[in-house]
């Protein structure tokens, strides 16, 4: 929720303010660490929490509704291609931890160079056809659904 | 500050913003414009921007043809019941017959899609809906799109389209600045495939202070891809189709997996059921054509998502909330309690966030549900957007006029939220409308559609000027007061916020309102809109942050009044539960089985309102029958 970061752990690296989608984490020229400078537009989406090398950015629930007390941190690791979560709640009664995958490849290696790609034909330009269609659309022989194919019509009217 | 202008020529593609629809867009113009100049500005970073940045737990719009599940009809049909009949289906028909080779794509580019392993298809978590570990599913398709674009312009905030001045209606690139640099940012561009957002923090959010972030979709969603695209002339349609969610409370954490997938259901505060017995009164206003429980319960026909909202805001308007989801049962499975909580993670941290807070352990107690304010935006269960032009094989002549995708201005091409009448695209739809995008722009190109592009210097500096005036006015302005906020000579971009929310809330349909409306306030809020916007050119910005958020509350603004517009024309309820017309209570087919179409005058400001036939699939049979 909105985040914060811990004084003794920031270095002032920036990785947080290149990466949040809000434009809310900036650094502070005083003390040249970063902090969130506008809370209530901060979606907690963690972008900068996971970004952030010297893990120092953690969330504090919205003053509106969250109670003090809990912790939810994340760990994202690309080389191991693994995110790892601990949720502890306030009581104290609940503590998880989750794994999950975030890829299951070497980071971009299974992303093609369509500049170098053989270009498509110009029955293909005229076609409704995309990159790697038909075949990936049914990942066999099959082609591309159209009205015609289906058996169907288009028409004006009141349908339910 | 002084704002250098770095210029952009001779770029054939500019991608004007890059969500899933963006990102889609510059990955396949490569293919089909192996030779050409593409170019990415987004307002953040490619890697975590848009609606999808924190990531998804689900690919709610998937096929399965492979796997012999449905076909593209199924899904259109699908999407016209749960929009109450209001759909481009040519343009659903089209996108649903290319999103499984997106998927596919996806997959093989390292996003972990779940297995069924007793069937060896994808997990399915509902008919269309399947099950991914998405934490990096945006920054895996940043990745192709890095790999396609020649140049990606991160942190570069479009503010305006460009329009040719050699030929009349036809886009000619875009200008911006820089969020972090206030460099002047000028794209000269044969295309633009806009891939800006929808619209969040229109209306005023149930949240208060620091919590007014927890909004649904995501803050910095600003409307931009609606009206960049009014801004410059762009037909809209659907633009009243705003949508309310039912959500867990507070936290706003998705309810797909929990209802589709973990099989919980909401009963009220006294644990009753309570839907069924608001349907009859529903009946009577929507007819039984679009609510028919008894159908449903035998055929399996969705009952739409407003429908379903409309019987909680009325058990609680009854006081008998809260609405709870009853979770106790399943979660007692330690799988499907790993399951409810991987689903927040995934997709909207902020849900866990609070549940530990609040000590709620879905296994022990039912979370509370509730509606949310209202949202603007194309790509979910609601279709706002722009008039486009449809698929030559399938669309018929009135949504036919050149190429797939392109709006009714010449070589302005749109996906994802920005493309009207398409809803349950959501992210994989979003992506392969931006793929048809970029191949009907090339196609565009290719024609020669795109030559003697003329832009004055005289058009660039105005614009300029515009673009920085918050940061001028401010300067100006600053020193009239000794500190504070409060100067008579300007509203900050946060103030302009507050009273547009404000207004949305109270003259749109928002929920301090219970979504209720009608045309005498509606003509009001336009009244008040209309002196907003004479403030909005006084909109003070301290910094380049603050102008960031003043280009986005005058996005913002424009949004919100070709809503309240289109709002006003369509005289009748059509989505009870999304909002209603207090002057018009009933569902009426027999005026208002159309798509509402606007124009907005750039000159003038004046809105031209139009009805466009609606289209519907039919099978070849049954329409030969009926003739």
């Amino acid at each position: 929720m909105p985040t914060f970061v811990y004084m003794t752990r920031c270095d002032g690296c920036g990785h947080c303010v290149d990466i949040c989608p809000s434009d809310i984490m900036h650094i502070d020229t005083t003390y040249r660490r970063a902090y969130n400078i506008e809370p209530s537009m901060c979606w907690e989406c963690y972008s900068c929490v996971k970004a952030c090398p010297q893990n120092a950015i953690d969330v504090r629930g919205y003053a509106d509704f969250a109670p003090l007390g809990h912790s939810v941190r994340v760990d994202r690791d690309e080389d191991k291609g693994v995110i790892a979560w601990r949720i502890k709640f306030r009581n104290g009664k609940k503590d998880l931890s989750l794994l999950a995958p975030i890829t299951s490849k070497p980071w971009g290696t299974g992303i093609p160079q369509l500049a170098n790609v053989p270009a498509p034909t110009q029955e293909q330009r005229d076609s409704q056809l995309l990159f790697n269609e038909p075949k990936y659309i049914r990942m066999d022989d099959g082609g591309i659904h159209t009205l015609e194919s289906n058996g169907l019509k288009i028409k004006q009217g009141v349908t339910y | 500050m002084a704002y250098n202008t770095i210029v952009e020529d001779n770029i054939d593609i500019l991608v004007a913003g890059a969500g899933l629809g963006g990102t889609g867009a510059a990955f396949e113009a490569r293919y089909w414009g192996q030779d050409k100049k593409i170019v990415i500005a987004e307002k953040a970073n490619i890697d975590r921007s848009g609606a999808v940045a924190q990531g998804l737990y689900a690919i709610n719009c998937y096929m399965g043809t492979r796997f012999g599940e449905n076909n593209p009809e199924d899904h259109v049909r699908y999407a016209r019941i749960d929009l109450m009949g209001m759909v481009r289906e040519d343009l659903l028909f089209d996108m649903a017959r290319h999103v499984d080779s997106a998927v596919h794509q996806f997959e093989e580019w390292g996003l972990p899609i779940m297995r069924d392993l007793d069937k060896g298809s994808y997990l399915r978590e509902g008919r269309w809906q399947i099950m991914i570990h998405g934490e990096s599913y945006k920054p895996i398709v940043a990745e192709a799109a890095k790999k396609s674009a020649d140049k990606v312009y991160n942190r570069v905030c479009i503010t305006h389209l460009l329009m040719d001045e050699a030929q009349e209606n036809r886009v000619a690139g875009a200008v911006g600045f820089n969020v972090r640099t206030g460099d002047y940012h000028v794209f000269k561009s044969k295309t633009v495939v806009c891939g800006a957002g929808g619209a969040s923090n229109l209306f005023k959010p149930r949240s208060v202070g620091e919590g007014a972030g927890r909004v649904w979709y995501a803050p910095w969603s600003s409307g931009s891809a609606y009206a960049l695209m009014i801004n410059v002339g762009a037909k809209m349609t659907q633009m009243e189709n705003r949508i309310v969610l039912a959500r867990f409370k507070d936290g706003y954490g998705p309810v797909g997996a929990y209802f589709l997938h973990l099989k919980a259901y909401t009963q009220n505060a006294y644990g009753e059921e309570y839907e069924s017995k608001w349907f009859p009164a529903l009946q009577e206003m929507v007819g039984k054509e679009y609510l028919d429980p008894e159908l449903s319960h035998a055929t399996h026909r969705p009952i739409p998502t407003c429908l379903r909202n409309h019987a909680i805001i009325n058990e609680v308007n009854a006081g008998r909330g809260p609405i709870h989801m009853v979770t106790m049962h399943s979660f007692q499975d330690p799988h499907l309690e790993e399951i409810g909580w991987h689903n927040f993670l995934g997709m909207t941290v902020g849900q866990a966030v609070l549940w530990a807070a609040t000590d709620v352990d879905p296994k022990n107690e039912n979370p509370e549900l509730t509606t949310s304010e209202p949202y603007v935006m194309g790509s979910h269960a609601t279709g706002c957007g722009a008039w486009c032009s449809g698929p030559s094989d399938v669309s018929p002549e009135e949504y036919q006029w050149g190429y797939n995708r392109m709006m009714s201005v010449e070589g302005l091409f749109g996906a994802g939220d920005a493309v009207g009448g398409t809803p349950h695209a959501f992210s994989s739809g979003s992506f392969t409308e931006g793929r048809i995008a970029a191949k009907s722009a090339c196609q565009y190109i290719d024609d020669g559609k795109a030559e003697g592009i003329k832009v004055s210097e005289a058009t660039l500096a105005k614009l300029k000027e515009e673009v920085f005036r918050p940061m001028e006015h401010y300067k100006i302005h600053r020193n009239d007061i000794v500190a504070g906020e409060v100067n008579p000579n300007y509203h900050n971009p946060r103030q302009e916020l507050d009273r547009l929310q404000k207004l949305m809330d109270e003259y749109c349909g928002g929920v301090t309102v219970n979504y209720m409306t009608n045309d005498k306030l509606l003509s009001i809020g336009l009244k008040k809109l209309k002196i907003m916007e004479e403030d909005l050119e006084k909109i003070a910005a301290k910094d380049l942050h603050e102008l960031l958020r003043a280009w986005e509350v005058k996005h913002r603004h424009r949004t919100s009044e070709s809503v309240m517009q289109h709002t006003l024309f369509r005289k009748e309820t059509r989505w009870p539960g999304y909002y209603y017309r207090g002057d018009a209570l009933k569902l009426d087919d027999e005026n208002w089985h159309v798509l509402t179409v606007s124009r907005r005058d750039p000159e003038t400001g004046k809105y031209t309102m139009e009805k466009a036939p609606l289209y519907h699939l039919h099978d070849e049979n049954e329409a030969a029958a009926a003739e």
